[in-house]
């Protein structure tokens, strides 16, 4: 099972994040783990400097936008 | 070219619609619809080429462009880079952190995060089409000028020892001398195309509603506040009104988008320059939800210094142009 965080402030952009993978997960029928993370530190470890940002498997993603539902597919799969 | 939106407004308000220009209401309903019309045609147009054209820039790259810069030519670069890079105010913090884990001081990073709800594309668009390009350019200057001068002054006093421990230990490991290598790839007219496409998607649903709210308000104050109020009870720059605006404009929380079509209606209402600024300044950059948004990587002692160094210095430019404009 894939474990997938999306980083961010809790602002909407990062909930829409979130919701976006979610969805794409379960449409596609795959298993995964989504974790809002908003812990600075964690923000530095990857460092992170624009939000909301994507990590799958402990590897940084995406950062600064919401994903297009492409890039997404492209993780899960 | 922009008395297209005036002719608009006449038409459908007073021809159409059959409002009266002279009554109030009319008055207020032209401000509006001129100016709203205006403003989304120029947002829409202006976004997009912007983006275009900086889709390259990135908070990253102005890190690495920062990091190891004399102080000197640091706080100048700072306030710059936070005038033309664009990002969300939600990325603050990250932008903080970056910046600080990168070495770069505490006063450069603070010179770019004041900067920049002060001064983007959109405020500059708007300043220039609704009050002028003089108004614009003194905006411009004072914005740069506050951001370069409390960045100046946080580094004087080392406010770095009023981090959070975790960032001041992240500055201090930086200090020793690490660099960063941010991707600099070329990129195509596709990806730019797509870049500035996501952009004006972006801003526009962030600020369409801050139109509608400050031109609103503009529109109110120019229709039914009568022009002598102002001029009577506020137009000689009297000393307390500076700090005064200041403090009102701090509860209010705005971004530059809705504050400027208010600041063209006060204006146009006899308000000296100095204080009108120094109310929208106030409004736009010392915001209580940002300042808590900044506890995450501050002590609040050093909170509450920053914020009372923004208000001392909005007052100080207020009282400085009122004495240039009324006297």
């Amino acid at each position: 099972m894939k474990e997938i965080k999306v980083l961010g402030s809790g602002c909407t952009k990062c909930v829409k994040t979130a919701e976006l993978i979610q969805s794409i997960a379960a449409e596609r029928g795959i298993e995964v783990q989504v974790v809002k993370e908003t812990n600075p530190e964690v923000f530095m470890h990857y460092g992170v400097m624009r939000t909301p940002a994507v990590v799958v498997d402990d590897e940084l993603k995406h950062s600064g936008s919401i994903p297009h539902r492409a890039q997404v597919a492209e993780w899960l799969d | 070219m922009l008395s297209l939106f005036t002719d608009l407004a006449t038409w459908l308000v007073y021809s159409l619609a059959g409002f009266s220009p002279e009554a109030r209401l009319g008055q207020s309903l032209h401000f509006f619809v001129e100016d709203t019309t205006k403003i989304f045609a120029l947002l829409v147009i202006m976004i997009y080429s912007i983006a275009l054209l900086r889709a390259s820039l990135n908070v990253e790259r102005v890190r690495d462009y920062l990091a190891n810069r004399h102080r000197l030519t640091g706080y100048g670069l700072g306030s710059l880079f936070g005038a033309i890079t664009p990002f969300c105010s939600c990325s603050s913090i990250p932008v903080f952190l970056g910046f600080t884990s990168a070495g770069i001081p505490v006063g450069i990073t603070m010179a770019f995060l004041i900067t920049s709800p002060l001064i983007n594309e959109v405020a500059v668009l708007l300043l220039i089409s609704l009050v002028g390009w003089k108004v614009t350019l003194l905006y411009v200057l004072v914005g740069m000028a506050v951001g370069i001068t409390c960045g100046a002054l946080l580094d004087a006093f080392h406010a770095e020892r009023l981090l959070q421990p975790f960032a001041l230990k992240a500055y201090r490991n930086a200090s020793a001398g690490q660099s960063s290598g941010a991707s600099r790839e070329r990129m195509t007219l596709r990806e730019r195309h797509t870049f500035a496409k996501d952009e004006l998607a972006d801003i526009f649903s962030r600020v369409w509603k801050w139109v509608f709210i400050g031109v609103g308000l503009g529109a109110a104050l120019h229709g039914f506040v009568p022009q002598d109020w102002f001029e009577a009870n506020l137009g000689h720059g009297e000393w307390w009104s500076v700090p005064m605006a200041v403090l009102v404009g701090v509860p209010l929380y705005s971004n530059a988008t809705g504050v400027i079509p208010v600041m063209e209606s006060l204006i146009l209402k006899g308000l000296p320059l100095g204080t009108t600024l120094a109310f929208c300044m106030s409004t736009v950059a010392a915001s209580f939800p940002e300042f808590v948004l900044l506890k995450q990587v501050m002590q609040w002692k050093l909170l509450i210094i920053l914020f009372l160094m923004l208000l001392m210095a909005f007052t100080m430019v207020g009282w400085a142009l009122n004495i240039g404009y009324v006297g």
